[in-house]
C-alpha cells in the first residue's frame, strides 16, 4: 500500500515536471535542426545552423547590442544598488524603531507592487521631469527596484552579527571608518554578495519596467528586443539557440549554487561532530 | 580625566550618527518610490491640466475597461486555482520524501528563466502544433509560467511543519487523509496565501503573455495599462494603475495577516 502510493506520487511528480520541462526540451532539441526560416523540422538534419546564425544573421548586431545593453544596465544598477543598499542597511539598523518601520515598509514597496504599476509610475515621473535619456531612465529605475533586495539581504545579517565586535574594534582604537571597512563590512560580506547577485539577476530578468522606460533613445535589452522581434509569427531560428544557451546557463548556475550550498551545509555539519 | 570623557562622547556621537547612513537612501525612496506613486494619484485627478473626475468617468463609463477588468479577474482566478490544484499535491509529496528538498529544485529552476523567453517558446510550440491561439492557450501558458511560484512557497511552509504534529495527530487516531485535511492543510495556509498572491497579481497585470499567446483575441488588465502608456493616456492609465494597486494592497494585506511575510525573500 505504501509502495503503491509512493509510485503514484512519483508518477504525479514526473508528469508535472514533464509539463514544466517539455517546452524547454522541445526548443532545445529543435535548436540543433534549424535552417533559415525553418524551426520545427528535422528534415534538414542535425546542424549548428541556429547557433551559427547568432553570429551571421542580419539581426546579429542588434542581438549583440541588446545583450551588451542588458549587461551594462544590470552591472551599473546592481553595483550602485549594492553600495547604496549596504550603507543604508547599516543606517536603517541604527534608526529608531518607528522610523525603521516606515523605511522598511517603503523599501518593500517596489517588491510587492505590481511591475506594470511601478513601470507606469516611473513613466509619469520621468516625463514630468523631462528626463528622456534612456540610459538615465533605465539605470535610475533599475537601481530603485534592485536596492530593496540588497537592503533585505543585509539587514538580517546585521541582527545576526555581534554588535560588540564593532564596539571592540572602536575600543581598540579603530576609527569609525576603519572599524566599518575592516571589521563590519567583512562580516557582512556574504550577505552583501548575495544581495548583489539578487540585484543583478532582478535587473537582467526585468522586462516590463524596461519596456516602458527605455526612452526614445532606442536602447533595447535582450527582453525588450525579444518582445519586439518575437511579435511576428514564426521566430528566427537563432532565437532557439539563444533560448537553449540561456536554459543551460540558468540550469548550471542554479545547480552549482545549490551544490555549493549543500556542500557548505555538509561541511558545517561535519565540523560540529 | 578629560581625554577619556571626550573619547566616550565622541563614540556616543558616532553611535548616534550611524543612522545618518540611512538618509541618502531615504531620499532615494522618497524621490523614486513615494513621489512616482503619488504622481499616479495626482494624474488620476488631472484632465487637461485641471483637477477633475473625468478620468474616472472615462474608465467607468467606457464599458470595455470594466469588462476587461472583469475578464482579467476571472482569468486570474482560474489560473490561480489550477496552479493551486496542480501545485499543492506537488509541494505536499515533496515534503513527504526524504530527498524532497533536492527534488524541489526540479520544480523551482524554471522560475529563473525569463518569463518572456518561456512565453515566446511555448507560443512557437503552440503555433507549430497548430493550436488555435486564444483564451485557452493564454491560460495554459500562464499555468506553465506561474506554477513554480505556487509550488515553492507551499513547499517551504510544508517542509517547515514540525513533524511531531503529524505524529501526534496519528497517535490520537487520525487517518492519513484526516491528518492531511485537518493538520497539514491548515498549517500550510501561509504558504498557500503567498503562492496565491504570487500567481494572481502577475496574472492580471502582465501584458506580454497575452500578446504572444492570445492571438490578438485576449486582452487583460495589464494590456490596457500598457496601451494607455502607448497612447500617452496618462490620466486613465493612472486610474487603472491605482485600481491595480488596490489589488496589490489587498494581496499584501492577506499575506501580512495570514501568510508568511518571509516567503517573498526566500523565493529569490
Amino acid at each position: 500500500m505504501r509502495k503503491a502510493s509512493k509510485i503514484l506520487s512519483y508518477s504525479y511528480l514526473a508528469i508535472v515536471a514533464l509539463f514544466l520541462y517539455l517546452p524547454i526540451l522541445i526548443i532545445f532539441f529543435f535548436s540543433f535542426f534549424g535552417q533559415s526560416g525553418v524551426n520545427f523540422s528535422t528534415q534538414s538534419g542535425f546542424s549548428f545552423f541556429s547557433y551559427a546564425a547568432i553570429f551571421t544573421s542580419d539581426a546579429s548586431s542588434s542581438l549583440f547590442s541588446a545583450i551588451a545593453n542588458t549587461f551594462i544596465v544590470a552591472a551599473a544598477a546592481s553595483v550602485i544598488a549594492t553600495l547604496l543598499g549596504t550603507v543604508s542597511a547599516i543606517g536603517i539598523f541604527h534608526l529608531g524603531s518607528k522610523m525603521q518601520k516606515v523605511v522598511n515598509n517603503v523599501n518593500q514597496w517596489p517588491i510587492i507592487s505590481s511591475e506594470i504599476v511601478t513601470a507606469f509610475s516611473f513613466v509619469l515621473f520621468f516625463s514630468s521631469l523631462n528626463i528622456t535619456n534612456g540610459w538615465v531612465r533605465l539605470i535610475l529605475s533599475h537601481v530603485t527596484f534592485c536596492t530593496p533586495y540588497v537592503v533585505l539581504s543585509v539587514i538580517p545579517r546585521l541582527y545576526q552579527i555581534d554588535g560588540n565586535v564593532y564596539e571592540a574594534a572602536r575600543d581598540l582604537g579603530a576609527t569609525p571608518i576603519g572599524a566599518l571597512f575592516k571589521v563590519e563590512i567583512p562580516m557582512l560580506f556574504p550577505a552583501i554578495i548575495s544581495g548583489f547577485i539578487m540585484a543583478f539577476t532582478m535587473s537582467l530578468d526585468d522586462f516590463i519596467i524596461t519596456q516602458l522606460n527605455k526612452g526614445t533613445t532606442g536602447i533595447e535589452t535582450l527582453s525588450t528586443y525579444l518582445y519586439q522581434d518575437g511579435a511576428k509569427r514564426g521566430l528566427e531560428p537563432f532565437w532557439f539557440a539563444v533560448f537553449s544557451i540561456i536554459f543551460v546557463i540558468v540550469l548550471l548556475i542554479v545547480l552549482l549554487g545549490n551544490m555549493r550550498k549543500t556542500l557548505s551545509a555538509k561541511s558545517k555539519k561535519e565540523g560540529t561532530k | 580625566m578629560s581625554k577619556p570623557l571626550a573619547a566616550v562622547r565622541k563614540k556616543r556621537l558616532f553611535a548616534f550618527n550611524r543612522k545618518v547612513f540611512a538618509f541618502p537612501y531615504m531620499l532615494v525612496l522618497l524621490l523614486f518610490v513615494v513621489v512616482p506613486t503619488a504622481m499616479l494619484l495626482v494624474n488620476a485627478f488631472l484632465f487637461d491640466g485641471k483637477g477633475s473626475f473625468e478620468n474616472f468617468t472615462l474608465f467607468f463609463q467606457a464599458g470595455v475597461f470594466l469588462q476587461i477588468l472583469g475578464n482579467s479577474l476571472l482569468v486570474g482566478l482560474l489560473v490561480t486555482v489550477i496552479c493551486l490544484l496542480i501545485g499543492f499535491p506537488v509541494a505536499y509529496m515533496l515534503s513527504r520524501f526524504k530527498n524532497g528538498g533536492a527534488l524541489a529544485m526540479v520544480f523551482v529552476i524554471p522560475m529563473w528563466i525569463n518569463f518572456l523567453i518561456k512565453t515566446r517558446a511555448i507560443a512557437s510550440i503552440f503555433e507549430w502544433m497548430g493550436f488555435r491561439l486564444g483564451i485557452a492557450s493564454v491560460i495554459v501558458g500562464m499555468v506553465y509560467i506561474f506554477l513554480p511560484f505556487m509550488i515553492l512557497p507551499i513547499h517551504t511552509t510544508l517542509s517547515n511543519i514540525d513533524k511531531s504534529y503529524l505524529e501526534a495527530a496519528r497517535d490520537l487516531g487520525a487517518s492519513n487523509s484526516e491528518v492531511l485535511v485537518k493538520v497539514v492543510m491548515p498549517l500550510s495556509l501561509p504558504g498557500v496565501i503567498s503562492g496565491i498572491t504570487m500567481v494572481f497579481i502577475p496574472t492580471i497585470s502582465s501584458f506580454a503573455i497575452t500578446t504572444y499567446l492570445g492571438g490578438g483575441a485576449v486582452e487583460l488588465f495589464g494590456d490596457v495599462i500598457y496601451n494607455a502608456y502607448n497612447l500617452d493616456l496618462y490620466g486613465v492609465g493612472s486610474v487603472m494603475s491605482i485600481i491595480m494597486l488596490v489589488f496589490v494592497l489587498i494581496a499584501s494585506f492577506a499575506v501580512n495577516k495570514f501568510g508568511d511575510s518571509k516567503q517573498g525573500s526566500s523565493l529569490i
